[in-house]
């Protein structure tokens, strides 16, 4: 039987022992007319060599296309060790640190992972991780809403240029607590925060104002101004960041006169492969003010019986079971293993390495701008300086142009019609460190060849 | 022997008040509710000028396996909250009835003080926990 | 600390580029200046350190880890392999169908696999664990009354014994948590619930087998009773294992239903996650699901959106939830199967309640003697603790000493001093045995040498911590 040792003795001598002649009679405290039969539409069980088949023709399936898709996870290279160690099974197979004497390594770990995050945004403290990006932005306005005591108010202004998934998240888990998130318009030809607009909301009582950086568009932004205009209107500032760019740019501690409040952000691009979208994990840091407002695990340093070093589960006051309804959040389980790949990655890319990954991303990206600016009717739409991704105006309908070159294995991007059709026939581009010059011409040849059909088809 | 000060009155969820006779209130934790809850580790406190209702929750002391309300005994408006609690929570721990108070509140209404406990009903009630 | 093995200037680096290009187009105060606090060490320093560290934990894979409520099962490896092949991991998020009918055919069969173990009409697989299939749990229930316009409920019914995500869930959802006691013999007190019922009930969360460890017998009636009220039924999903192929709570009158992959899946705990909880529907509550959701016409797999959902409560995570999760799940179920299902709660609830037979023979006591364990079960140390000043907390650290994980420590918080013991079906009766030793031994060190337990554990990395000063000295980070 998979994964079930018993015996043919050992059932029954265990069977004896409970006092009972089959294992059917220990359900006998279930009325019988719930019993569900045998499931018939569940297909039978495969040996392993035959379910790897399966998983493998699934695999080749999806073509492993080349990709210039970002839009919130990227293709980065992970290094080696990365993996083998994360999937050491006393790491893969541990559960949350509640026995803290028996968990030293994977409680050290998160601490390591929490410093290395402060280091990284050059906020005071960070905790272990919630579930992605878009989550952590949720957790991020719900506790900023408990945070700004003064403002009293349940409104928070999201820049419309933020990821369009990030705004539907944090929409659809702090709407039912009647939080309103406003949105902030964007400058058509920066791609930036339209200032104007903005000011329209100064003096008007809002909890928070989000701050991305850089923006979905991949443009960056006024993040100093922005930071003190929030907190010059009383508001807290949200950072919502790529940490891998945080090597790069100013980081959100050091925004504008005090620094952003509350900095949070998709932890993918640290040592998570694409994998469909997860799992990967939500950075969350914070102020030491607003720490008892943070959400999930946090793990501090102290000594033990003897004054020896140790780490623990810490502020757990704070957590669903010990607070129950009073709770900062429902979070329990977070993201452990992928923080656990994220501290390796860290520590054997260093800030130095993080930053090569980041500079040569922004460098290809900027290469394949180039390549494919060459082309008739193609152009970068905003003129806003960016990281690493950027959106290019096309001369033919975004939707077969990505098809076409879909249709040759290649990923063009991000279609932004849906999200923007403001925007017109417009694609979000990244080539990150492990597009090489080959791809990129491949890209600008397949691109070519589709506008010049086009136009044939036209003439 | 009871260590309940007789110069007060009780909630039955385990707060004391002490009129000052200055119009003034002062409300803590009783040493009994510091001691099931172990060691404090932080103390959240009402803002001065909050408005409070009687029976409604108004601050939380938490040690590291728990944490727990403090509700207002009375109403009444808080005019003075114990500032040295922010680095030393543990003053409740070592004088709950003492320098481990709470906050200090002008109550609207003094008669609600005639519901509570007197320390002798307090100490039956602790009897009748047990 | 990693941080001890830096050095300014090392740079051992194989894994990054070659080269840092020059920062073209970026304006100059949007560059960051300072140094970026990370250490610095080569990779043979970090493995070792990593590798250290992975040594000093307790994991399934080392040892014996009945963790209550938790079910600490075996990964078969398989599932992480074949969830990790390259065409998988590599896979954008937002690739386009033509590059996705592969991945999206596993997701499609887990939905159709999860639907028929559970007897929902419809399952989502977004929520990216437990909590936050607790949440959108929820938020459909309130989704349903407000498209009826029915606005004046504004509670959840939580029994006592709930996990404490229960009533949190319902207050991120905007209501508010009512507790309802459980009656002495572990069944919710009902004629408690009758009364707290009525017309501000939305609904009722419930795990089943409950948290003290056995079936709720009266489900059917409690279920006609919350639906007589117009409330509707939430399946918390934590013990799953107890039941799966055996009941359905489907069938059971639940509305609603989350299920934790990472437990009854046997996808990997990961020192505290990832997990998956995917939620499951009746007929009713179908239209609000998270999305994406994924749709088979016979042909082609296609998601399902906002677009194609309207009433959706909406996306969860900001892609398809925790993906490489769901792949993991659906290598276990394939490789269990129909016949696999039923075994999966068959033999956890073997040796459950061989585990706790052995344990009373050697003198330990069941919080609830007169009943059937379901696939875990609860000892109360009530009487050690009193008799010999020996309380829960330091029976479960000397189990560390033997090698054991300890059982969850008081939870639920309704049974004083008390242990929640979950052995799963993956461990031999050789290791129900051996725990039953170290329980006796453990009972007579208790008796002949009670500072000997009070003060364990003795053999780990470190001793008992002061809690009390990681929480009021703060340190949360290393800042050299």
């Amino acid at each position: 039987m998979p994964f079930i040792p018993h015996t043919e003795d050992d059932i029954q001598q265990m069977l004896e022992t409970i006092g009972v002649n089959s294992i059917d009679e220990l359900f006998d405290e279930i009325p019988a007319e719930l019993r569900c039969g045998e499931l018939q539409e569940i297909p039978p069980g495969m040996p392993e060599m035959e379910v790897a088949k399966l998983m493998q023709s699934r695999a080749q399936a999806d073509g492993q296309p080349l990709c210039f898709i970002g839009a919130g996870a990227y293709d980065h290279h992970i290094p080696a060790a990365v993996w083998e160690l994360t999937t050491r099974g006393e790491f893969y197979t541990a559960y949350t640190p509640y026995q803290a004497e028996a968990s030293q390594g994977t409680l050290q770990l998160l601490y390591e992972f929490q410093s290395m995050m402060t280091g990284l945004t050059a906020m005071d403290v960070s905790n272990a991780s919630l579930y992605d990006g878009a989550s952590a932005l949720a957790e991020a306005v719900l506790m900023a809403v408990r945070g700004n005591r003064k403002a009293k108010s349940k409104r928070v202004l999201l820049p419309k240029n933020l990821h369009p998934h990030y705004r539907r998240v944090a929409n659809s888990i702090v709407r039912n607590q009647q939080i309103e998130l406003v949105e902030v318009a964007y400058d058509k030809s920066t791609g930036q925060v339209d200032m104007s607009d903005l000011e329209k909301h100064a003096g008007e009582g809002f909890a928070a104002l989000v701050i991305p950086q850089p923006n979905f568009f991949g443009v960056l932004e006024q993040a100093d101004a922005l930071t003190d205009w929030a907190h010059q209107n009383g508001m807290l500032a949200i950072a919502v960041v790529n940490p891998l760019a945080m090597s790069l740019l100013k980081p959100a501690g050091e925004w504008g006169g005090q620094g952003a409040d509350i900095c949070c952000g998709e932890g993918q691009p640290l040592g998570a492969p694409l994998a469909s979208g997860g799992p990967y994990f939500g950075v969350l840091c914070c102020t030491d003010k607003l720490v008892r407002q943070m959400p999930g695990r946090i793990i501090g340093k102290t000594v033990d019986m003897d004054g020896k070093p140790g780490y623990a589960l810490t502020l757990q006051a704070r957590e669903q079971h010990i607070r129950r309804s009073k709770a900062t959040s429902n979070i329990c389980t977070n993201q452990g293993l992928m923080v656990t790949a994220a501290t390796i990655h860290m520590s054997i890319m260093g800030a130095e390495g993080l930053q090569r990954v980041a500079a040569t991303s922004h460098a290809n990206t900027q290469k394949l701008t180039q390549a494919l600016s060459s082309l008739p009717g193609v152009e970068p739409l905003f003129r806003g300086a960016v990281f690493h991704e950027q959106v290019l105006k096309l001369p033919l309908e975004t939707a077969s142009a990505l098809s076409g070159l879909a249709a040759n294995n290649l990923l063009g991007g991000f279609d932004l019609r849906e999200d923007y059709p403001e925007l017109g026939d417009a694609v979000l581009v990244c080539a990150t460190e492990l597009r090489s010059d080959e791809d990129i011409e491949s890209y600008r040849s397949n691109l070519e060849q589709l506008i010049q059909s086009q136009v044939q088809a036209a003439s | 022997m009871s260590n309940t000060p007789t110069d007060r009155r009780y909630a039955k969820s385990h707060e004391w008040i002490k009129d000052e006779g200055d119009g003034s209130l002062t409300i803590g934790i009783t040493d009994h509710a510091q001691e099931l809850l172990g060691d404090l580790v932080f103390v959240e406190l009402p803002e001065v000028g909050q408005s409070l209702d009687a029976g409604g929750d108004c601050a939380v002391v938490e040690s590291v396996k728990a944490a727990s309300d403090v509700y207002s005994p009375v109403s009444g408006e808080v005019i003075a909250i114990n500032e040295a609690l922010d680095g030393a929570p543990e003053t409740i721990n070592e004088d709950a009835f003492g320098n481990g108070w709470m906050f200090k509140v002008k109550a609207s209404d003094l008669s609600e003080l005639d519901a509570l406990l007197d320390a002798e009903g307090y100490d039956a009630l602790l009897a009748e926990e047990e | 600390m990693i941080y001890d093995h830096s050095r300014k200037g090392r740079r051992a680096t194989a894994q990054a580029p070659l080269e840092k290009p020059e920062l073209s187009g970026i304006p100059e105060e949007m560059v960051r200046t300072s140094r970026a606090n990370l250490p610095e060490v080569s990779e043979m320093q970090a493995v070792r350190h990593y590798t250290r560290l992975s040594q000093q934990n307790f994991s399934i894979d080392t040892h014996f880890y009945p963790l209550g409520s938790c079910t600490m099962k075996y990964n078969p490896r398989a599932c992480n392999t074949l969830a990790s092949l390259p065409g998988l991991l590599s896979r954008h998020p937002m690739a386009p169908d033509s590059h996705s009918q592969g991945f999206m055919a596993c997701l499609y069969e887990l939905q159709e696999i999860l639907k028929t173990v559970t007897g929902m009409h419809a399952v989502s697989l977004s929520p990216a664990a437990g909590a936050q299939g607790e949440f959108a749990g929820v938020a459909m229930i309130r989704a349903y009354h407000d498209a009826r316009g029915d606005e004046q409920r504004t509670e959840i019914l939580v029994p006592d014994a709930a996990h404490g995500t229960n009533p949190a869930s319902a207050v991120m959802c905007g209501y508010k948590a009512r507790e309802i006691p459980t009656g002495e013999d572990g069944d919710i007190d009902v004629d408690a619930l009758q009364a707290a019922l009525g017309p501000q009930t939305a609904g009722i969360m419930l795990t089943n087998p409950s948290t003290v460890g056995v079936f709720e017998r009266r489900i059917k009636e409690i279920a006609g009773m919350v639906h007589q009220a117009g409330g509707l039924l939430y399946y918390d999903g934590a013990n799953l294992n107890a039941i799966l192929g055996k009941v359905r709570p489907g069938d059971m009158g639940f509305d609603v239903i989350h299920m934790n992959l990472h437990k009854t899946f046997s996808t990997p705990h990961g020192g505290g996650g990832p997990g998956a909880g995917p939620v499951g529907v009746s007929e009713r509550l179908k239209p609000y699901l998270p999305v994406p959701m994924v749709d088979y016409d016979g042909d082609v797999y296609r998601w399902l959106t906002e677009k194609e959902r309207p009433n959706t409560i909406g996306r969860l995570s900001a892609f398809a939830g925790n993906a490489g999760v769901l792949l993991r799940a659906y290598v276990y179920a394939r490789l269990l199967g129909r016949e696999g299902m039923h075994r999966v709660s068959e033999f956890s609830t073997l040796n459950a309640n061989y585990l706790l037979k052995r344990l009373m023979e050697v003198g330990f006591d069941a919080a609830y003697p007169q009943r059937r364990a379901s696939h875990e079960f609860i000892l109360t140390l009530k009487k050690q603790a009193k008799q010999l000043d020996v309380n829960t907390m330091d029976f479960a650290k000397r189990m560390l000493d033997y090698g054991v994980h300890a059982p969850t420590t008081y939870f639920p918080l309704l049974v004083p001093e008390c242990l929640l013991v979950e052995p799963t079906e993956s461990e031999a009766k050789e290791a129900l045995d051996q725990f039953v030793e170290i329980m006796r031994t453990i009972k007579e060190e208790a008796e002949n040498q009670p500072d000997l337990v009070k003060q364990a554990p003795h053999t780990m990395p470190v001793k008992r911590l002061d809690d009390v000063r990681a929480a009021r000295e703060l340190d949360l980070a290393w800042k050299g």
